[in-house]
């Protein structure tokens, strides 16, 4: 029984699987929705329902097309819908959120090679597109509760300077009961998942911990009214600040995949949202930010490649 | 080569949009509108028939290591006869294509012409060639522009083809929606025209 099994690696198997992760990444993502339903009423769970409907729906039909095996199962297009929902205003007519998960999974996910090959995040290349194109549905929003009173976000009222009209507390902000899209009032829902996700050790660290610091450094160095006056707490737990370093800026297939390149992803993310949230246009920069970060991964990757074990410098 | 090869050889198999892929400029700016698409095509097109034949006719005589300024300065006149004839008849439809008129004379679809086929061959095939890879041109222009004008506008040639209720996805006007159509479009014609080995 002297004989040497030769195979090609890998050769530690374990029982995670695709669909596995992507599960528990739903079920994180579930408090966030439920505090998203429970703030703006069953419009929510039913554009929630609609968006994933139409993911799922929509990965069958290309994998078909392109003739690919039907990977439907792997929930990976379920987080994707989940998303796409969770980054729409509650207000927003039906035909969006199908839309926005097809242009998620079609253009963005499909047509780049599938699950592992997009380069960026499908649903927040969704939301970009969507906000290009209907940018009043896109930003219309209603206070919680079953009146649908229009409002503005804590963002939007930074950003106007009328802090005294009507900023809702830190308290309101980090339970989620304010103006915003479906999955991103709730900071607490959303804390609770990721805990869930960091436990269970889908994702890491240092992405989110890097890009939540930056953000909250760099917003209260930069204040409105001088050096060190920003209310850097405060910007943590408004806009989709929590959603995105948690559960997109996290993706794998497009943050990098060496822990330097993730403290940097990290960091980028929050020197670029930072500057969208002060000087920018919009008044919030998450999306944007993921983004930009998601495309200069693959360079990230490239310059902090660790040296392989055991090379030294050549012409010592 | 016959001449009809010349000709189709311009609008299928050397498409300068969806098989070369040159002539991205003008393609991604001017198409937002389908009327759009065929001014710049055929303002191109008028361009590369008369630069072809001029330069299939002093081929012999331009020196080897000046040909490129020769071309340029010939193509330079065709495209301030287009833009001062589409400026006195066709006032509007100059103003919405602006600066890429005069930027006809950069056109790489044009040099290249020159230098591919109207400094090689006799002037009729030339004239032939410019005809096709201009009418390919136009083309490709005229359906990007429609199906952009028509999603991103809900209007084609300014016509209403749109019900009332479309709210049209503004991205498609947008430098943007040019790339998505462009590469959704390119993808597609190649899947049908490209055999794989």
């Amino acid at each position: 029984m002297n004989q040497l099994i030769v195979s090609s690696s890998p050769h530690i198997n374990s029982d995670e699987t695709i669909a596995k992760i992507m599960r528990d990444v739903v079920i994180a993502l579930i408090p966030a929705g439920v505090a998203g339903v429970y703030f703006f009423g069953a419009r929510a769970l039913l554009i929630i329902v609609v968006s994933v409907v139409s993911a799922i729906l929509t990965e069958w039909a290309m994998q078909k097309l392109y003739k690919k095996p039907v990977t439907v199962d792997d929930w990976s297009a379920v987080i994707t819908g989940i998303l796409v929902a969770y980054n729409m205003p509650p207000t927003v007519p039906l035909w969006l959120p199908v839309i926005g998960s097809v242009i998620a999974i079609a253009i963005i996910k499909q047509a780049f090679g599938g699950l592992g090959q997009n380069f960026m995040n499908p649903a927040l290349g969704a939301r970009a597109i969507l906000l290009a194109c209907w940018p009043v549905h896109m930003t219309t929003w209603v206070a919680p509760g079953p009146d649908a009173v229009s409002t503005a976000t804590p963002l939007e009222i930074l950003k106007s300077g009328n802090i005294q009209n009507g900023l809702p507390t830190l308290w309101e902000a980090f339970i989620g009961n304010i103006g915003g899209c479906i999955g991103e009032t709730s900071a607490l829902a959303l804390i609770i998942g990721a805990v869930y996700l960091l436990y269970r050790g889908v994702i890491n660290w240092r992405i989110p911990i890097s890009y939540l610091g930056t953000v909250a450094l760099f917003t209260w160095i930069f204040g409105k009214n001088g050096f060190f006056t920003g209310n850097g707490i405060y910007n943590l737990f408004v806009g989709g600040l929590i959603l995105g370093a948690f559960y997109m800026a996290t993706d794998y297939a497009t943050s990098p995949v060496t822990p330097k390149g993730q403290l940097i992803m990290g960091f980028g993310c929050g020197i670029i949202t930072s500057i969208i949230r002060i000087y920018g246009g919009y008044p919030g920069g998450v999306t944007y930010a993921i983004l930009i970060m998601n495309i200069v991964t693959p360079l990230i990757d490239r310059y902090t490649m660790p040296s392989i074990y055991g090379e030294v410098e050549e012409n010592v | 080569m016959k001449l009809r090869e010349v000709f189709t050889n311009g609008i299928f198999k050397e498409n300068p949009v969806f098989k070369l892929v040159i002539g991205m400029c003008p393609t991604i700016a001017v198409t937002t509108a389908a009327i759009n698409g065929i001014g710049m095509g055929l303002a191109t097109t008028f361009v590369l028939i008369c630069s072809n034949l001029v330069i299939s006719l002093l081929k012999d005589f331009i020196p080897e290591k000046i040909r490129i300024p020769s071309y340029i300065v010939i193509i330079a006149t065709f495209v301030t006869m287009v833009g001062m004839i589409m400026e006195a008849y066709l006032p509007e439809l100059y103003d919405n294509l602006g600066i890429f008129i005069p930027l006809i004379v950069v056109n790489c679809i044009i040099l290249a012409r020159a230098e591919t086929f109207a400094s090689k061959n006799p002037p009729i095939p030339s004239m032939v060639d410019g005809l096709g890879i201009g009418l390919g041109f136009t083309l490709s222009l005229t359906i990007l522009g429609s199906i952009r004008e028509i999603l991103g506008s809900g209007t084609w040639f300014n016509m209403q083809v749109m019900s009332d209720s479309y709210e049209p996805a503004l991205i498609m006007i947008l430098p943007a929606g040019a790339f998505i159509t462009l590469g959704i479009l390119t993808g597609l014609i190649n899947r049908f025209t490209t055999k794989v080995d």
